[in-house]
């Protein structure tokens, strides 16, 4: 009997808690649903009308100053292409580390593994004037265009990964790759058919935490890509927005709110895997 | 045989090749130019060359007052979060690793805010402190939420900003308590119940030793990521309200991370935030070596 009620409290503070965690968010659907001067007189009431989200969100869709759908459409193409390119050629790289037992082989990996305690701020200035120089010497556009600041994150990433793969691979059996080798598979073919299948379960988890990071990210894009230039993900986007709309609580939360859904669903429908996923990056 | 061994080494060349030459490009090449940026007199301005000026840019961060201020700042910040972001990971993993119903969605929404870009977060945050909080004083009579703006204070908008960062942590690192709580043997737990230990007791002798390992993790976790803080400080405090130091008056809640952005960005002296950031780098090397040295001595402990 007794332990029911603990139980029960426990339960109810459980709750309250969730709730008290969850009000900012919960603010944030709640304003999108109103008029700015809703926001402004009324904090605690709820939307007089409910409908109002919609011409907000149609509002922000098309708004000069924030051009949500061009930024939804940025920040997929450069999430995309970095995270294929940070995993596959990150694995690539593991893989043939892990498998050559040479002085070389190891030198690069800790290469990587060191890179790691590097805070972004030392090699961001130096990264935008070097990536102007070498647009200039190549002419690949670097700065402000999509292939600029995929490399750049497929860097920035790759020393995790690395990592990563790096200590799953050195728990698979060579057998297989051997038994492949053995039946005329080349390295690429074994790699791709043989390898990265393998490799599925720590996939996820390098997707995930790199993932998440890129979404959100905005000191880089900030730096690569400019503000209020044509290519802006998210975050910049509703940064720039911030500064010139600052008092319009109404657009701003509709802003935020377009911001969080992307997230939410995506954290809703793979708790499990982000979760576990960014804590055992974390661990390691 | 030998041609064996030359198509290994060029297949390792060529696997490598793509991860390494972005590694470079965004790393090693950046890395190398900007410690030599750093004896330079660069600016972000155009300038007819780059001289090598020695020591002078190290000399300048240390007699900078925005620089000296903000590592006091960041270090109270950082220090803040550790014991905040701790105690309350660690109670909320204690909470939601009892038996109740629901322990996963509990769990789900004290993470939830993690998974959200601290820029996003801080505005969210900025509205809360600076609209709602007022305006719902108003209304229910307390003249003080009113008339008390927590942003527009140095010293209170550096509590808002562990705030917002605790919210946001804080379900991140209790999920790494709540792995390490679940390795608790539970006939660990119940052997000592049998034996009429109290549950004070019970915490003190199994959990908390149970569980030491995770606190180096979550520890160290807060430390780094404190120390780094820029996207909640960017969007909910900016440089801050203006505040006196040393004699002068600088932004309050300007973080090291933003004044070495701001000392190229505003300023315009990029050799002199490249000194501020090489010096920066060197507290964290020293904060994963002690990590290092921590993990390895437990190793042996263990």
């Amino acid at each position: 009997m007794n332990r029911k009620i603990t139980r029960n409290l426990l339960e109810a503070l459980a709750i309250m808690l969730v709730i008290f965690f969850m009000v900012p968010l919960v603010l944030v659907f709640i304003n999108a649903n109103k008029t700015n001067a809703e926001i402004l007189n009324a904090p605690l009431s709820l939307p007089e009308n409910w409908g109002t989200i919609w011409k907000n969100i149609a509002n922000i869709w098309t708004n000069p100053n924030i051009r949500y759908s061009k930024a939804l459409y940025s920040s997929v193409i450069v999430t995309f292409f970095s995270l294929a390119g940070i995993t596959i050629f990150s694995a690539m790289g593991a893989w043939v580390l892990v498998r050559t037992k040479t002085k070389t082989s190891f030198a690069i990996f800790m290469m990587f593994v060191a890179a790691m305690v590097i805070p972004f701020q030392v090699v961001m200035f130096p990264l935008v004037k070097w990536f102007g120089t070498f647009q200039q010497w190549t002419g690949i556009p670097m700065l402000r265009s999509y292939f600029g600041i995929i490399v750049a994150y497929i860097g920035f990433g790759s020393s995790l990964s690395i990592f990563m793969f790096h200590g799953f691979m050195k728990s698979i059996p060579l057998d297989i790759e051997e038994a492949a080798y053995i039946d005329g598979c080349g390295k690429v073919k074994t790699f791709f058919l043989i390898v990265l299948p393998i490799l599925k379960p720590i996939y996820v988890t390098v997707l995930i935490l790199n993932g998440i990071w890129i979404w959100n990210d905005f000191l880089l894009p900030m730096l690569v890509l400019g503000k209020g230039t044509p290519v802006q993900t998210i975050p910049l986007a509703v940064s720039n927005f911030a500064g010139a709309f600052v008092t319009s609580y109404d657009l701003m939360m509709t802003a935020i709110f377009m911001a969080l859904v992307p997230v939410v669903i995506f954290f809703i429908s793979a708790q499990k895997h982000i979760i576990k996923g960014m804590v055992e990056g974390s661990v390691k | 045989m030998n041609k064996d061994r030359r198509n290994q080494k060029i297949a390792f060349w060529l696997f490598l090749t793509p991860v390494l030459f972005s590694f470079f490009m965004v790393q090693i090449i950046p890395f190398v130019i900007g410690v030599y940026y750093s004896f330079t007199n660069w600016s972000a301005t155009a300038q007819p060359s780059i001289d090598f000026v020695g020591l002078t840019n190290y000399m300048e961060a240390f007699k900078d007052a925005t620089f000296l201020y903000a590592t006091i700042i960041t270090s109270i910040y950082t220090l803040a979060n550790i014991i905040l972001v701790n105690v309350i990971a660690f109670s909320l993993a204690m909470l939601v690793t009892t038996q109740i119903k629901g322990r996963n969605i509990y769990r789900a929404g004290f993470f939830l805010p993690n998974v959200i870009g601290g820029i996003i977060l801080g505005y969210i945050w900025q509205y809360i402190f600076n609209q709602f909080i007022p305006t719902v004083g108003g209304i229910i009579g307390v003249k003080f939420l009113t008339d008390n703006l927590m942003l527009a204070d140095s010293k209170t908008a550096l509590a808002a900003l562990v705030i917002v960062s605790t919210w946001q942590y804080a379900g991140y690192i209790m999920m790494i308590y709540v792995a390490a709580l679940q390795n608790v043997p539970r006939d660990l737990i119940e052997a000592a119940q049998i034996d009429g230990a109290t549950p004070w007791q019970r915490f003190k002798a199994i959990t908390i030793p149970m569980v030491r390992p995770a606190f180096t993790v979550t520890l160290f976790l807060t430390l780094v990521n404190s120390f780094k803080q820029f996207d909640v400080n960017a969007s909910l405090t900016g440089v801050g309200p203006s505040t006196m130091f040393m004699g002068k008056a600088i932004n309050g809640t300007t973080l090291l991370a933003m004044n070495i952005s701001n000392t190229s960005l505003v300023l315009r002296n990029t050799a002199l935030a490249q000194a501020k950031a090489i010096l920066f780098f060197i507290v964290l090397v020293i904060f994963s070596l002690i990590q290092v040295y921590y993990s390895k001595k437990k190793e042996v402990e263990l």
